[in-house]
């Protein structure tokens, strides 16, 4: 969910992952005396800097009743402090040259801006300045009120698609905050209040609960000096916020869902597992379902495109993912689109039939080999981009993974095994873990 | 708050333009810090070479190029591909066929052998182009009831009657149901060729090492295609306004005006004119009346297209359908008032500063660089535009801006879409 008048994607969840071949560009870290943890990532190409502050608050910590709050503040936050009135902070980095935006999740909320380095004080001295005094006038928030409503109407209550995703997730995670969109329901979207985004602020905006991150053209003692200058006058509020976070009790029944829309022209389904995150993982679960991931469903050569599309044609396309950053227990994909003549009930028994099979005729040598050599590339192309760089280890950060773990990722892939791939396929990918979902086209 | 004068900064790529033996342009930057090289390439004639009865046929023939070539069927050159995590794709504009590669240097080579076969020998074999064929469908069907789409679509129907422009890249059901591999085959011929080629390259390389990779991979494509310019035509239906019907809670619109393109002296000063209404940051006119101020919508813009046989004016936005027609007002008296008083001196500074401050943020990734290079020679511009670009920006005035907004903004009428339920139109 971001602020942005042109980006189409939904949540941003950057996989936590670093460094080529387990070593990755240097990096520095260090704490401010309030509690601010700043991380460095020089980038010297271009005389450009990324500027970012993450705050390890996200939709999954919205009070009960204010779902979307996260998203709404987020919004909010662009509405100015008692020193800088509404609009003046983005009107100053569009006349520096500068760009800006700011997006949400479920476990982290975060801004940045990319200027030329020598504006990064300025950046630093405004992003600062909203972490501790937003200023919030009724006449700005019902105005930013209808603004996120009509992003909700423009991201899912016109396109069935999404429905079904919500519908999915909220049954896949029947305790769990994960179950509620990041951009909250409507109806509670239409109640908050700036009285809920303060209270809200108030709780989470602290510099205990922040990491700064500034990737580029940068020294670090000069961003240690500036970090001091301006969010080191803080002041700090003694503890990090605690999230509260239901945990979901071990999944017992099979589910489904459907929507079935008149505006549904093409079919198709998908299905969550619920599964452990890179946070919540034993031993190497979290590297061997993203391999798992890679391996079954990225792209034309993995298990499920061959199986489904190539060789038995009961699918135009087939794919799989797995959202490893996250604090809690996290999901797992698939999903098929079947081939004309194809019904959804027998694309699902083809689909259950290979994930059955996974163990036996997924996992020859040469596709582990190829999904890993994939997944590992990514870092390498991912080192190209200052601004991909801050966004994996500000997200890495933000869910509690330490700088190590970030970079340690490529090494952790490397050494997934095809059984630790049969393993997590035989506990995880089971009936009992899963939503299948359905979209069709209403009779 | 005070505003920085933004010197007129350095070029933020250090270019060197190569023509190699074979007769191919390219532009190389030379970048080491990773270990990778990106390759942009642009052939001349897209999407406007599909006979309008039969649109789908250019987009296709650029799914297909890395469905099977040479020796490789298309799950085994797909294999080859992911087994060094070699990044290649093809894609269709209007009046483009473009390539991207993104590969480890040390890969290279195989990448390199890929992408020519790709190029000089796709198989099109009976078996892909059925896949092909039938995921396109399913993606057509996908976005069928979608209003942004349907919204799009009736706005080029209606603004370019008759003409190529008119008929959506990806082509209909019934077109792509109906195209044949010889179809693919003359349109690989027409569009695939070394004279309409426009090149960039990035990465750790040698000058030799980018000449020999270029004429590797483009050297045995033949000298010319059969593309032909797109005929030109103005923007039709300026003035008229039309509903597409389908149930949903948030209508979409579309708005367009005359444009000027890329090669068009007026180009810079429309491009400052267009940031000014609706370019894409927080601090346009229409991002401030229609969302800040009103909350009408989430997203609301405008972009200049610049296709080869047309140029125009092209605004979004989507707003609940109890408010349509009140978003519709509140744009057309912004693009009234813009007209009638121009930017103030101050706002014309600040997006001339902004223009100019931010062009390098699109040169910091190599991908990045390879893009902005292959597309700004294939709009002709020159090596030495990338230098020569913020000055252009810098000389902008308000008699120039002033000049770009009559030829864009007219007498204030538009050519309006609208697909959903809107109320009090």
């Amino acid at each position: 969910m971001s602020r942005s008048p042109v980006r189409a994607a939904p949540a941003i969840v950057t996989k936590a992952r670093e460094g080529v071949d387990g070593d990755g560009p240097a990096v520095d870290s260090f704490m401010l005396d309030n509690g601010l943890e700043v991380v460095v990532a020089p980038d010297r190409r271009v005389p450009v800097a990324t500027h970012m502050v993450w705050y390890r608050n996200g939709s999954a910590d919205d009070p009960v009743g204010q779902s979307g709050i996260a998203h709404f503040l987020e919004h909010l936050m662009f509405k100015g402090t008692e020193k800088h009135p509404a609009g003046e902070f983005s009107k100053v980095v569009s006349s520096l040259g500068g760009q800006e935006n700011a997006f949400t999740s479920y476990d982290f909320t975060a801004y940045f801006q990319r200027v030329a380095r020598e504006h990064l004080e300025t950046m630093m001295g405004f992003e600062a300045d909203r972490m501790a005094n937003l200023a919030l006038a009724d006449e700005v928030v019902a105005p930013e009120r209808d603004v996120v409503l009509e992003e909700r109407r423009m991201r899912v209550e016109t396109d069935p698609g999404a429905q079904l995703s919500e519908a999915m997730a909220s049954a896949l995670f029947v305790h769990h905050p994960y179950g509620v969109p990041i951009i909250g329901w409507m109806h509670e979207i239409e109640g908050l209040n700036r009285e809920h985004a303060l209270e809200y602020y108030k709780r989470f905006y602290t510099p205990e609960n922040a990491i700064l991150v500034v990737a580029g053209d940068v020294e670090v003692d000069a961003v240690r000096r500036l970090a001091e200058k301006t969010y080191g006058r803080i002041a700090p509020r003694g503890a990090k916020p605690q999230r509260l976070r239901p945990r979901e009790p071990e999944p017992r029944a099979m589910r489904r869902v459907t929507v079935a829309d008149s505006r549904v022209e093409q079919p198709l389904m998908q299905r969550l597992y619920l599964a452990p995150s890179t946070l919540t993982a034993q031993g190497r679960d979290a590297a061997a379902l993203e391999v798992l991931g890679e391996a079954i469903g990225g792209g034309p050569t993995a298990y499920l495109y061959r199986k489904l599309v190539l060789e038995q044609g009961v699918a135009v396309n087939a794919g799989a993912w797995y959202m490893a950053s996250a604090v809690d227990d996290t999901r797992f994909a698939i999903y098929a689109v079947p081939a004309a003549g194809t019904g959804l009930e027998q694309l699902e028994e083809a689909l259950d039939r290979a994930v059955a099979a996974i163990p036996a005729e997924a996992l020859d040598d040469k596709a582990v080999e190829r999904a890993k050599t994939r997944l590992v590339a990514e870092t390498t192309y991912a080192a190209d981009s200052q601004t991909a760089l801050a966004r994996i280890y500000g997200a890495g950060l933000a869910i509690g993974q330490t700088i190590e773990a970030v970079r340690r990722w490529p090494a952790e892939i490397e050494a997934v095994t095809r059984e630790d791939l049969a393993s997590v396929a035989q506990r995880f990918l089971t009936p009992r873990r899963s939503v299948t979902g359905q979209l069709r086209k209403a009779d | 708050m005070s505003i920085a004068v933004q010197p007129v900064s350095a070029s933020p790529a250090n270019v060197e333009r190569i023509v190699t033996p074979a007769g191919i342009e390219v532009w190389r930057v030379h970048s080491d810090v990773v270990p990778l090289v990106a390759m942009s390439f642009i052939f001349e004639g897209g999407a406007a070479q599909d006979r309008l009865d039969r649109p789908g046929v250019a987009q296709m023939v650029a799914q297909l190029l890395d469905e099977g070539a040479g020796p490789y069927d298309s799950d085994a050159f797909q294999e080859r591909l992911a087994e060094r995590a070699i990044e290649l794709s093809f894609s269709v504009g209007q009046d483009s066929l473009g390539g991207g590669l993104r590969v480890l240097t040390r890969h290279l080579d195989e990448a390199a052998a890929l992408t020519r076969l790709a190029l000089t020998e796709p198989r099109f074999d009976g078996e892909a182009i059925e896949r092909v064929r039938a995921q396109t469908i399913a993606g057509i069907r996908h976005q069928m009831k979608d209003p942004a789409v349907l919204a799009s679509r009736r706005f080029y129907a209606d603004g370019f009657p008759g003409h190529v422009y008119s008929a959506p890249n990806g082509g209909t059901v019934e077109s792509v149901g109906a195209i044949g591999r010889e179809d693919l085959l003359a349109m690989r011929d027409r569009l695939i060729a070394r004279s309409g080629l426009r090149v960039a390259i990035v990465g750790a390389l040698g000058r030799n090492e980018v000449v020999r990779l270029v004429d590797d991979v483009f050297g045995d494509l033949p000298e010319t295609g059969g593309a032909t310019p797109a005929p030109r035509v103005a923007l039709a239906g300026i003035g008229t306004r039309s509903v597409v019907d389908i149930d949903v809670p948030q209508s979409v619109i579309r708005f367009g005006m005359n444009g000027i393109g890329w090669r068009d002296p007026d180009f810079t000063a429309a491009f400052v004119l267009n940031h000014i209404l609706g370019g894409g940051v927080f601090t346009s006119r229409l991002f401030q009346e229609v969302r800040e101020k009103r909350g009408l919508a989430y997203s609301v813009g405008t972009s200049l297209a610049s296709f080869r046989g047309a140029a125009m004016t092209m605004g979004f936005t989507a707003t609940k359908n109890e408010r349509v027609a009140e978003a519709l007002d509140v744009i057309s008296s912004e693009i009234g008032r813009l007209k009638a008083e121009g930017p103030s001196p101050d706002e014309l500074a600040k997006a001339k500063a902004y223009l100019t401050g931010s062009y390098a943020l699109g040169f910091d990734t190599s991908t990045k660089i390879a893009q902005q290079l292959a597309q700004i020679s294939f709009e002709g511009l020159g090596v030495e535009y990338i230098a020569r670009r913020n000055a252009l920006v810098a000389a902008v005035e308000a008699d120039d801006v002033a000049r770009a907004a009559e030829r864009m903004l007219g007498d204030g009428r538009m050519l309006i879409v609208v697909a959903g339920r809107p109320e009090g139109l």
